[in-house]
């Protein structure tokens, strides 16, 4: 599977509350932020959680955040970031 | 739905920085989930799944490994390794012996 995304790319998680097994955390859902790293590729937990095969593999995306676009009341430094790791699914295209 | 266990962010007041030793029937949890894994009867993203599912008041109120063994429960019934008769028949079983919990109590 070819990643869709480079390192460096920005991208925007994907918002909102889908039902389901979700493994991207609330406060990190409608935030854009930059690929760090690809981790590899995974057998979809969101699919395994339901007892299925979690194929076709998805790419897994380390995704770096500035604290200060994460939390609007962030009083630390500005250079301070948060790193989450993201499945494929759950990204877009920064526009 | 925001689940309950997805609190990043959240105020969760402090926390309690203290060891203990493992219970034996903590141990056997542990041990069940490593057994069911090897033998892909169960994933670790099946339990997570019916941890997070719990309701609220459930998963504030339950110890880490009672969260556990409720998950595996409800995956060990609705994927028909264990029937609700056989649990119910052993859950008495385990009220008769001498030193078994009593009834009702969780």
């Amino acid at each position: 599977m070819t990643p869709r995304f480079t390192v460096g790319a920005q991208v925007n998680v994907r918002p909102g509350n889908p039902p389901g097994h979700i493994r991207t955390p609330f406060y990190i859902r409608g935030k854009c932020g930059t690929v760090e790293r690809i981790c590899g590729e995974f057998r979809n937990p969101e699919e395994l959680a339901y007892g299925r095969s979690g194929e076709p593999k998805q790419v897994l995306y380390r995704v770096r955040f500035n604290q200060k676009d994460v939390w609007p009341d962030y009083r630390g430094p500005a250079k301070d970031t948060i790193d989450v790791e993201l499945y494929e699914h759950w990204l877009e295209p920064a526009p | 739905m925001r689940g309950v266990h997805d609190m990043g962010g959240l105020q969760a007041g402090p926390v309690e920085r203290v060891e203990h030793d493992y219970q034996l029937w903590e141990k056997r949890v542990d041990a069940l989930m490593v057994l069911l894994s090897r033998k892909r009867r169960f994933t670790v993203d099946e339990l997570r799944k019916g941890i997070e599912s719990l309701p609220g008041d459930a998963y504030d109120r339950l110890t880490y490994y009672e969260r556990w063994i409720s998950s595996i429960t409800s995956a060990l019934i609705h994927r028909g390794t264990i029937t609700i008769d056989e649990l119910r028949a052993k859950l008495a079983d385990i009220e008769r012996r001498p030193d078994g919990p009593k009834a009702g109590t969780p």
